[in-house]
């Protein structure tokens, strides 16, 4: 058969490509430590670090963990890594590559990590907010409501519209807890006060979040919080001159006369307890959900406008909360249909919590998902 | 001394060929200056970029498992472009197909019976089809752009699928995340190479090369799509209807989208979440103009596009380099084929001054051009 | 009612940067070039302003330099359509995908940074009044900016002779080539234009809108665009309306939410996309329509023989 000659000029190219692309030199691998070769760790983060947010805090914690563990310990990230088919492959990367503690931080990793770590049976793998298990996958997340309770205070206090703003992402359990448990906050010594809020059906899109905002302030609202990733929630109350409420980070610099407080994410002690007990080889699949008490969750540095007893009370009751004399979901709990939730006295269970699929009283408006 | 294009009198078939590769060779000379530019030792970063995604078994499960739907849907759309049937929607019918054939799968989620996967994947092939249907109604029908009309279904597209996995199709057992029920294992592709995720779908990708071939080479009406698309008034003259020419070419690339659709959700997905495709339906557009609108060509393309994406994570990895050189990569790529495509049709006149014709009608001197 | 003014405000605010982008984009196509590039041109755009409002600390200086390299970038299209015959859709992607990427690399050391970007002016006196204060004052200057160059480009395209060039010229370029006129010349103004106003619609996002800079802030707008370009059948106060209204939608969806009204958004984020569809396919169906709207030479490239 008679071959074109352009047929063979082709696959000479393509053979005369992929030599030279063999013969490049290997990268080099990193000279091995004198002493023991160190603990690597790896993340895997869902977004860009930027400044703030949620991998912001996340990364803020991988740095926290290194720097007390000195140079027993190398972690190495990936950011930006979509849930979804590609986010196996990186954590099989991570894996494969020789880190022995994966963490892989959002919802959306769940399967995907499921099936790395049946493949890695000796790499040990901790998954954030996620629900499944395995015999070396642990799940952890943090009392995030915890924060939202406090915060709903110092909003209480400081509105005088009665009229709070809340910019929600996605209507799952955990972000729905944190609405309830801000309104309940704020309730608790503003009874008259109101939460709206609006769903952006984004984790990040800040012109969405923005026009949420802004749309919230039209409406009355003249304290702002978000459950979404970007400053541009604090950002718009700042430019409409109203009062946020930061989360994930301390949000001050991007709304430094609006930002009353914020909920923060605290990872670093998390992380480093987790390496450790990996490296002594006392780590265990885990169930953990701390919070105040566990130093997971931290409230930013009041703006110097709320008032002091304000700022006492919202102290007094963290510590309330972190020596477990008192829980923001302990009956009464009515939902917004006048239906009760819980019985007086009661506390709610954290099976409940993980379902939580209501609005308590106070929340404006019906959940878009609930039946 | 003037530069001028002169159209040739006939397509140059060297320039064919040679296209790609000069494309490719300016992309990577760009790439060796980026990384430079960064302070990174640019051959290591080939290696890190080019060589490294593909140094394991693993990893060229990955490459084809992700040629594979680029594969698919180049192979369909280029039945299009070959006849100027301007499919632009590719990512919203692979959406479509993959609502298709996931909804039969979460239909059929207790059922272990062998038919499941085969049905999932004409429905996904129907769904692809039916919404390339639509721009290929309207143009032949109400004369609208097709361009215009698939690239807005393709949004409409996304929509329904978030529409679905935040409401009806939501697994009741997901805490309330935007997603479906994980598939039974009837609806899932088999691994065709253990150790890997490589999956079923590259037989039908490779499949559909093969039939994309036959039908362009050796099949009457692929014939008449070609003539379709380089001489429209000729075709015409010849009764090759035109309306028919646009139905084939939208339906090709729908129905192929649809496969890789269902492709990605019964395989490395498993379930359907509010994005199935990293933009799957856009690289392959990318991928039939530099595979030359040829299936062997798309074959080599889809590779080389599979190692683009491959290899931006790698150096994410190792070289701590943004997520987005990919992108940068993919769009250079293109830009630097279509400026060589240039000379397949025209010719570089490096002219001297444009001679005075001696008397009309006769052409210029000789040693003018050449 | 100043409720009512307020929505007005919002809805203006997030129209803006469509309106920016379709205007150039149909003055593009009213010479007969598409250009599908829009979203990477509203990305370099923003990214550019940001970094230069950054760099030095003027946001004025920032929407220049947003400008610029819209049309910059542009240019490379015009190259590669015009001068080297390229098809203008693969082209137009091409531009697209390397735009977003390229903003995204070259932004990669801004995402934290804070600027003071362009806020709405005070009129001493004039902001003040109610509802028409806001309504007529309360705007950002860029959006002032936005309705003046609506003015401008319906005032150019039909009320002067360059205008009319430019429309001939994407109806029938052989007879515009035939008549003198420079067809290439016009073509590359009018995409450089395009790629200018798409540019100062991403310096917009990231000035004004939302003051920071994120990888894909424009958020599918550049399409929305092209789609807009459409819906309106080239003619540019229709491409202001339906700015508005695509702008607008999330907006409604917001208020709906926030009145307590529970709205599936999917379902009217689909709106405007099947709404075009359905334009185009009314404006399309006979000759005499379409020849009454679309430039007829619109995608085609033109070689001067």
């Amino acid at each position: 058969m008679h071959v074109p000659a352009r047929w063979t000029a082709l696959a000479a190219a393509a053979a005369l490509a992929a030599a030279a692309l063999a013969a490049l030199p290997a990268t080099a691998q990193p000279a091995a430590p004198a002493a023991a070769a160190p603990f690597k760790v790896g993340y895997v983060y869902v977004s860009p670090i930027g400044d703030a947010g949620w991998t912001y805090q996340h990364d803020s914690g991988r740095k926290e963990m290194e720097k007390a563990l000195g140079g027993k310990v190398v972690s190495k990230y990936v950011e930006s890594v979509p849930e979804g088919a590609d986010a196996e492959r990186v954590i099989r990367e991570l894996a494969q590559s020789g880190h022995q503690l994966v963490f892989t931080t959002s919802f959306g990793y769940m399967n995907p990590t499921l099936k790395v770590a049946k493949a890695f049976p000796k790499t040990k793998f901790e998954h954030a907010t996620g629900y499944k298990s395995d015999v070396n996958v642990g799940i952890y997340n943090a009392r995030f409501y915890e924060g939202r309770y406090l915060a709903g205070i110092v909003a209480g206090k400081m509105t005088k519209t009665n009229v709070a703003g809340y910019v929600a992402a996605f209507p799952i359990p955990e972000v729905v807890m944190g609405i309830n448990a801000f309104a309940r906050g704020m309730r608790s010594v503003n009874p008259k006060a109101e939460v709206k809020v609006i769903w952006v059906n984004s984790w990040y899109d800040p012109g969405r979040e923005s026009e949420a905002a802004n749309t919230l302030i039209s409406q009355g609202a003249d304290v702002v919080t978000h459950h979404t990733d970007s400053t541009a929630a604090v950002q718009a109350a700042e430019a409409k001159k109203v009062h946020a409420i930061g989360y994930h980070s301390d949000m001050s610099k991007y709304g430094p006369t609006a930002q009353l407080t914020a909920v923060t994410h605290q990872w670093g002690a998390y992380y480093t307890k987790a390496v450790q007990d990996a490296m002594a080889g006392t780590w265990k699949p885990g169930n953990v959900w701390g919070g105040l008490k566990e130093g997971m969750i931290k409230m930013a540095p009041f703006n110097p406008v709320v008032p002091k007893d304000t700022q006492d009370l919202v102290n007094k009751t963290a510590a309330d909360i972190a020596a477990g004399k008192f829980h923001p979901f302990t009956g009464p709990v009515k939902d917004n249909d006048g239906k009760e939730r819980l019985a007086a006295g009661k506390v709610i269970t954290d099976a409940d919590l993980s379902k939580m699929n209501y609005y308590v009283e106070g929340v404006q408006g019906k959940l878009p998902t609930s039946k | 001394m003037r530069i001028r294009l002169e159209p040739r009198p006939e397509p140059s078939r060297l320039a064919g060929w040679l296209s790609p590769l000069i494309a490719a060779a300016a992309t990577l000379i760009v790439g060796y200056l980026l990384f430079s530019a960064l302070g990174k030792n640019p051959w290591q970063a080939f290696h890190v970029f080019f060589v490294k995604p593909v140094a394991t078994l693993y990893g060229i499960g990955e490459l084809l498992l992700k040629a594979g739907p680029l594969m698919l849907c180049a192979v369909g759309l280029a039945v299009g472009y070959r006849a100027n049937v301007w499919n632009i929607g590719a990512e919203g019918q692979l959406t479509m197909g993959a609502i298709f054939g996931g909804g039969i799968a979460l239909a059929l989620h207790e059922s272990t019976s062998p038919l499941v996967l085969p049905l999932m994947i004409v429905a996904g092939a129907l769904g692809g089809l039916a919404w390339a249907a639509i721009p290929a109604l309207l143009r032949t029908r109400f004369n609208a752009n097709e361009i215009l009309v698939s690239l807005m279904l393709v949004y409409v597209a996304g929509y329904t699928l978030s529409l679905l996995v935040h409401g009806p199709w939501r697994d009741p057992e997901g805490f309330n995340f935007p997603q479906s029920k994980m598939f039974g294992d009837a609806a899932l592709l088999p691994i065709l190479l253990p150790e890997t995720r490589l999956n079923w779908g590259l037989l039908l990708a490779l499949g559909a090369v093969a039939a994309g071939w036959l039908f362009m080479r050796r099949s009457l009406a692929g014939y008449q799509m070609r003539v379709a698309g380089l001489a429209p008034a000729a075709a015409n003259y010849a009764g090759i209807s035109a309306p028919r020419t646009v139905w084939i070419g939208m339906l090709a690339g729908g129905a192929c989208a649809g496969i890789a659709g269902v492709n990605e959700v019964a395989g490395p997905l498993g379930q359907l979440q509010p994005s199935v495709s990293p933009g799957y339906g856009f690289a392959a557009i990318i991928v039939a103009f530099v595979g030359r609108l040829h299936p062997v060509g798309i074959l080599c393309a889809s590779l080389l596009m599979s190692l683009l994406y491959l290899g931006g994570e790698s150096a994410q990895m190792g070289l701590a380099l943004p997520s987005a050189v990919t992108g940068l990569f993919q769009g250079a790529l293109l830009f630097f084929l279509l400026a060589s495509d240039v000379f397949i049709d025209y010719r570089l006149r490096l002219g001297g001054r444009r001679l005075r014709t001696r008397a009309a009608g006769m052409s210029p001197a000789p040693g003018a051009g050449r | 009612m100043d409720q009512l003014a307020e929505l007005l405000v919002l809805t203006l605010a997030a129209g803006t940067p469509l309106v920016f982008a379709a205007l150039g984009e149909l003055v593009t196509e009213k010479s007969g070039v598409l250009n599908l590039g829009v979203e990477g041109m509203m990305l370099v755009g923003a990214v550019t302003s940001f970094i230069v409002t950054a760099a030095t600390g003027s946001p004025w200086l920032g929407v220049g330099a947003g400008i610029g390299a819209g049309a910059a970038l542009s240019l490379v299209f015009a190259v590669l359509t015009l001068s080297l015959m390229a098809n203008q859709v693969a082209a137009g992607l091409a531009l697209s995908l390397f735009g977003v990427g390229l903003s995204a690399f070259v932004g990669l050391d801004y995402v934290s940074i804070v600027i003071t970007g362009i806020t709405p002016l005070a009129v001493p006196g004039l902001s003040d009044l109610p509802v028409i204060g806001k309504l007529l004052f309360g705007h950002n200057p860029l959006v002032y900016l936005s309705l003046a160059l609506f003015a401008a480009i319906h005032w150019f395209l039909y009320r002067t002779r360059p205008g009319l060039v430019v429309r001939a010229v994407g109806e029938s370029p052989q007879s515009a080539h035939a008549i003198g006129y420079p067809v290439v010349r016009i073509r590359y103004l009018a995409v450089m234009f395009g790629g200018a106003c798409a540019g100062m619609g991403g310096a917009y996002l990231a000035l004004a809108y939302t003051p920071l800079w994120t990888e894909g802030m424009t958020a599918g707008r550049g399409w929305i665009a092209l789609a807009l370009v459409v819906f309106a059948t080239w003619r540019p106060w229709r491409v202001l309306a339906g700015a508005y209204l695509f702008g607008g939608v999330t907006l409604a969806t917001f208020q709906a939410q926030a009145a307590g009204v529970s709205v599936p958004s999917q379902l009217l984020a689909m709106l405007p996309y099947l709404a075009t569809i359905v334009v185009l396919a009314i404006i399309s169906r006979d000759a005499v329509t379409i020849r009454r709207n679309a430039p007829a030479s619109l995608g085609k490239p033109f070689h001067p023989g």
